[in-house]
């Protein structure tokens, strides 16, 4: 595998939560990411998914340093980016891009598709062979938009348009890693696979690295090599894609897989994991494992320490598990029903 | 035959808005049994809710017009007064929501407001009410139900609001339950808790449901029947067996092979459909799903431009689309099995 592009390690994130009347003082904190340990080669796709709530997000603008670390080191190209000062990271900006949900609200409803577009080669004074006009029309063709709706507003686009527009914008500056946080959530399907589609062509085609959040595994199976699956601020599970999907040791992954409603009638049944109750607060977490609430294997070693992110036995290079009672690689078709009321 | 417990019929529901008129619902029809459930799936803007809420009398008509037949267990509700709508809502047809806040008051205890919809129709004591309330509660799986009957919606989690607007929903055993992407805004496991628990519901209970949602994944694992919507249309129905096993209409081909897999090979490309859904206001003549259609050409594209195709059959496994019976099956076959 190539270099390493970026590499998150020990990675923390916690967010204060102010309280008192008349002084407002710290009460708490979210634990939003804690001891995060995540690496993206270059031009490599790596899924994060998880459930909402659970990090995801807090770790791509860690990952893009729009946020600050509390504790834990961001390599970018071998250099700790964690604590840089704006100055700092201004070179590697436009390496580093951002793609979101909701493209409407990261494009300015004032300025043409054109000037939204061009808007950061002005910023960082680039200024590409041909003049930056020429690349913009390039670049609305490479997404998949008319280069003559140049001219238009945000507003004219529907949401599938929207976003291959905030997809323009990213790659005017010819970034080396996009963090795309839930780039086709808010779409229709048939829209979703066009942008989909679209992202899986770029990584192909032009060499970029993704950081790929989302909730829906079908999704991040289908566009990353790697994922990572998070819970409650923390990475419980991470592997090549095969191992995740085929082979899951987390408790968790299991349960998140076997959740997944399948629009396929004629498979075969499946192991059905129904877990009880949802996720508790980060403010609070549990101690030791996480997940040992919501866990049908928890014990009481579980509650006491933490379990590492670790290769287990039997395991491929590379996936790693965080779980003291891992299920076997080749448990499937179990039925773990921890719901009340489904239990009769 | 038998009529059924729920009948739509010829539906049509029209808005007049500053920009024109809004055909959100156009000629639909279906049928729901008591104890199964329908499927409704289609993108955003195909007509689910709006003719749900049309089942429900819930239309400003003011502002909209709505024609047809809606037969509940054999009253006629189009043409029916409020007063009779405002005694079956609650009562003999229930509604829940992807938002809980929507049907719940911030202002009182759940059990107060599950009480209060039981007492209303049928004139139960307090005591009864909030007894009733404690089952309910019980019965959706909410755990220490006797003590959380007095919380407030806020005190509960997202998932277990979900829960309780159930219970409320269920309070009086409704015959007919609407359920709006009830699991739309819920995380994968806790979708996978509430879809089970109302399909268990169903079984105790035999309520007939209509689930509406975007996602065909729920609708294979929840529903017996499916409506497939496109622009305010019925573009297919049939078993969930026969449209997700062997669909037979271009859009419904479009919306399975857009969709990742799970247990499909990693390398089976997403097809996505081109261009986007139309404007309502603007429906295209003929099959509204022609300018997005790769199949018109063997149609014939004066046949999908002119007029309008119906849903045929009549009964069972029926589609719109004026391809051959042979050439969709073909088609589906050769060009379309192997993206799923
Ligand atoms: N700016 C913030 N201030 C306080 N809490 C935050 C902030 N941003 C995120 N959080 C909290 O951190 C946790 C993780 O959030 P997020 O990273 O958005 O999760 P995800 O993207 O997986 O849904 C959540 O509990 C969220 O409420
Ligand atoms: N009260 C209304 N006035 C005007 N247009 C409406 C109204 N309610 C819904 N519509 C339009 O009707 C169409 C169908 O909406 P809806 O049934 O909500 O779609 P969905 O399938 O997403 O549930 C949409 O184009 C919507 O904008
Ligand atoms: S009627 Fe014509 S345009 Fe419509 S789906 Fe069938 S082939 Fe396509
Ligand atoms: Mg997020
Ligand atoms: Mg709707």
């Amino acid at each position: 595998m190539s270099e390493p592009l970026l590499e998150m390690s020990g990675l923390t994130k916690h967010f204060p939560i102010m309280g008192g009347l008349i002084v407002k003082r710290q009460v708490a904190q979210v634990h939003a990411v804690d001891g995060v340990d995540l690496t993206v080669h270059a031009g490599e796709s790596v899924g994060l998914v998880g459930e909402s709530g659970c990090g995801k997000s807090t770790t791509g603008r860690l990952a893009a340093r729009l946020l600050e670390p509390t504790a834990g080191t961001v390599r970018y190209r071998g250099r700790d980016i964690a604590h840089s000062s704006r100055r700092e990271l201004k070179p590697i900006r436009p390496e580093i891009q951002m793609i979101f949900q909701d493209p409407y609200s990261s494009l300015n409803p004032r300025q043409t598709v054109g000037g939204i577009i061009r808007g950061p080669m002005e910023v960082n004074g680039i200024a590409p062979p041909g003049g930056r006009n020429a690349r913009v029309r390039e670049l609305l063709e490479i997404v998949g938009l008319n280069p003559e709706h140049y001219n238009r507003f945000p507003h004219e686009f529907s949401g599938g348009q929207r976003q291959r527009i905030g997809i323009a914008r990213a790659l005017a500056l010819e970034p080396k890693l996009i963090i795309a946080d839930e780039p086709v959530s808010a779409l229709d399907v048939s829209i979703q696979a066009q942008v989909v589609n679209l992202l899986q062509a770029l990584q192909r085609d032009l060499g970029i690295a993704f950081l790929f959040i989302a909730h829906d595994l079908a999704i991040v199976r289908h566009f990353s090599q790697r994922v990572a699956v998070m819970y409650l601020g923390k990475i419980v599970e991470v592997a090549d894609r095969d191992s995740l999907y085929e082979r899951p040791r987390h408790p968790y992954t299991h349960a998140l897989l076997s959740a997944v409603p399948e629009a396929d009638v004629t498979a075969e049944p499946r192991e059905r994991i129904r877990l009880a109750g949802d996720v508790p607060s980060p403010i609070d977490p549990p101690s030791g494992c996480r997940f040992r609430t919501r866990c049908w294997k928890a014990q009481d070693r579980c509650a006491t320490e933490e379990p590492p992110l670790v290769r287990l036995q039997g395991n491929r290079d590379g996936h790693l598990t965080a779980c003291h009672f891992p299920e076997d690689p080749t448990s499937h078709g179990g039925n773990v029903i921890l719901d009340p009321a489904l239990q009769h | 035959m038998t009529t059924p417990f729920l009948s739509v019929r010829d539906l049509t529901v029209d808005f007049h808005t500053e920009d024109g008129v809004v055909h959100a619902v156009d000629g639909l029809s279906f049928d729901v049994e008591k104890g199964t459930t329908l499927g409704i799936v289609g993108e955003s803007g195909s007509g689910k809710s709006v003719t749900n809420l049309a089942i429900l009398g819930l239309h400003n008509p003011a502002h909209s017009r709505i024609t047809g037949e809606i037969t509940l267990d054999g009253d006629e509700l189009v043409r029916a007064p409020k007063s009779q709508l405002e005694r079956l809502r609650g009562n003999k047809v229930a509604m829940i929501f992807q938002d809980p806040l929507t049907s719940l008051s911030p202002y009182h205890s759940v059990g107060r407001q599950i009480g209060e919809t039981f007492r209303k129709h049928t004139g139960a004591s307090r005591k009864e009410a909030r007894d009733r309330a404690v089952e309910m509660l019980r019965r959706v799986g909410i755990p220490h139900a006797q003590t959380r009957v007095d919380d407030y919606p806020h005190q509960f989690s997202g998932g277990m609001r979900q829960r309780v607007m159930i219970a409320m929903a269920l309070v009086c055993d409704p015959d007919l339950l609407i359920a709006d992407e009830p699991t739309t805004a819920l995380d994968v496991t806790v979708q996978a808790q509430i879809i089970d628990l109302l399909k268990d519901l169903q079984q105790q209970f035999g309520t007939a449901i209509i689930l509406i949602t975007h996602d065909l994944g729920v609708v294979a694992g929840a529903a017996h029947e499916v409506l497939v919507m496109y622009a305010g249309r019925a573009v297919e129905r049939g078993t969930v067996r026969e449209v997700l096993g062997s669909p037979r209409h271009p859009y419904t081909w479009g919306l399975l092979s857009s969709m990742p897999r799970l247990h499909a090979p990693v390398d089976v490309p997403l097809v996505p459909v081109r261009g986007t859904p139309p404007s309502l206001i603007n429906v295209p003549p003929g099959c509204p799903f022609h300018p997005r259609c790769d199949f018109q050409a063997l149609a014939g594209p004066d046949m999908c431009r002119g007029e309008r195709p119906e849903l045929s059959p009549h009964r069972g496994h029926g589609d719109a689309c004026y391809l051959t019976p042979a050439q969709k099956q073909d088609i589906f076959i050769e060009q379309i099995k192997e993206h799923l």
